[in-house]
């Protein structure tokens, strides 16, 4: 069974549909990345799979969207359980004004996981190492995470992401901001990253999902317009607008 | 549609490796001119022009690895440049076996000239036809003619059994024609091999043209 099943989503900001009856299945523990112009709505359907899309006014959305079976659409769907399920990167870090320790710390404590101090402390050395971060930071956890380089950053936040035990990240443009070592450290971690969570990716680079992802989705003007593997996506594409689109045609 | 700054370098890739293919196609049909016409300045001019082949292909070689490391090409452009790097050293080495007849040719003309034989120039002259034909197919990248210039290749293999047979009865019987006779089986040898190198390139445009890979396949 998929990780996450899609199928004939509809999404409208005021009377403006941005997506179009999006259906697709995303297998668990794959990198699956989202592809295409600006404005083709791959972040806007990437914020439909945790209900980010709650937070802006006059949206509305038709069709369904299962996770782990549930359809989390659904109006006794606990909204915070699902982001905590589903966490999400943005593509500028945004740590919190609060020392690195802290950042990590914060969602553990406010959804009251750990036990104690000492477990507290466990599961924030665990995130950092799993976000590749703990060596570089382990000697100044109680300093200001704004300390920290933009590559740092980014991966503070992805540990931040990690630390509430979520299945699946979410990642818009998680690199875009980064100069090519630090973005070559957050394709490893996404790698990485994927045997123990289902990972999805917007990017605009295309290399960068070529390397990363197992599939890939190409979106324009709101509809999904092909779907398959990564490798087959990049050597010979079903459709020709995605082939127009990943040889830089259009867009 | 929009004109890309790779189209520019994947055009001149294209006009490359015509430029090779056309030269290994008149490296071939002059090495037999030179044969049939015991002409060994001809023969002598096919190896120097050798050099020059080689030249194009390092050139065709250092093209095609500044295309991926700079423009990193995707889908249909990844599979031209690939398409050209295996056909380039395919092109090259049906040029050297074209010097190799040039070489033989040398060797035969300082021998008493032997009977003609027909099928040799048959060979010859479809695996030009052959070359040139497959050379268009994928400039135009056609899939279905390069499937029917593959099948061709059974000509040449069927007269080079009746060239080979006919040069070994003649050792046998008038064992003074061993040296001519000897380089005129080499000769055949390098037309046949000729036939499957052509065989080679139209199966690179069939990957180039419907990304599937028909080498090693019985179907073709």
């Amino acid at each position: 069974m998929s990780k996450i099943s899609v199928s004939n989503l509809d999404f409208y900001y005021g009377k403006a549909q941005a997506l179009h009856g999006i259906s697709l299945e995303l297998p668990a523990n794959q990198v699956i990345a989202f592809i295409g112009p600006s404005g083709c709505g791959k972040s806007t359907f990437l914020r439909t799979l945790n209900r980010m899309n709650d937070t802006i006014p006059n949206t509305r959305v038709e069709g369904e969207v299962l996770i782990d079976g549930k359809d989390i659409n659904e109006a006794n769907t606990d909204v915070v359980a699902l982001r905590r399920k589903v966490g999400m990167v943005f593509q500028k870090s945004n740590p919190f004004p609060k020392s690195i320790f802290d950042n990590v710390a914060y969602g553990i404590q406010i959804n009251g996981i750990h036990k104690d101090k000492a477990d507290l402390t466990a599961r924030v050395e665990k995130a950092l190492t799993d976000a590749a971060l703990w060596n570089e930071v382990k000697d100044r956890l109680n300093t200001s995470a704004f300390g920290l380089s933009g590559g740092q950053q980014q991966r503070l936040c992805i540990a931040r992401a990690l630390a509430v035990q979520p299945e699946v990240i979410l990642m818009d443009e998680p690199a875009s901001a980064l100069d090519p070592m630090a973005t070559q450290k957050i394709e490893e971690l996404v790698v990485e990253l994927k045997r123990q969570y289902t990972i999805i990716i917007v990017t605009h680079n295309m290399q960068q999902a070529a390397r990363v992802s197992d599939k890939t989705a190409f979106f324009m003007l709101g509809k999904l317009v092909e779907y398959n593997p990564t490798d087959k996506m990049f050597t010979n594409p079903n459709e020709k607008l995605t082939e127009d689109y990943i040889t830089g045609r259009f867009g | 549609m929009e004109h890309r700054i790779i189209d520019q370098q994947l055009d001149s890739l294209r006009d490359k490796v015509l430029l090779l293919g056309g030269k290994a196609e008149t490296a071939v049909l002059r090495a037999m001119q030179a044969l049939i016409t015991r002409d060994s300045k001809l023969a002598e001019q096919v190896l120097e022009e050798d050099k020059i082949i080689n030249q194009i292909e390092l050139e065709i070689d250092r093209m095609s690895v500044e295309i991926i490391a700079l423009y990193q090409p995707a889908a249909h452009d990844l599979r031209l440049v690939i398409a050209v790097a295996k056909i380039t050293p395919v092109l090259e080495r049906l040029a050297d076996h074209a010097g190799n007849i040039a070489e033989a040719v040398l060797v035969i003309n300082t021998e008493p000239e032997l009977r003609q034989f027909p099928e040799m120039t048959t060979m010859s002259d479809m695996a030009a036809e052959m070359l040139r034909n497959a050379l268009d197919a994928f400039i135009a990248e056609d899939a279905e003619a390069s499937r029917k210039i593959i099948k061709q290749d059974r000509i040449i293999d069927s007269n080079y059994k009746k060239v080979f047979s006919d040069l070994i009865g003649m050792i046998i019987n008038d064992p003074a024609t061993t040296t001519s006779a000897a380089q005129l089986l080499f000769v055949a040898k390098h037309l046949e091999r000729i036939g499957d190198y052509v065989k080679d390139l139209c199966e690179l445009t069939v990957y180039l043209a419907e990304a599937s890979i028909i080498k090693h396949s019985p179907r073709g």
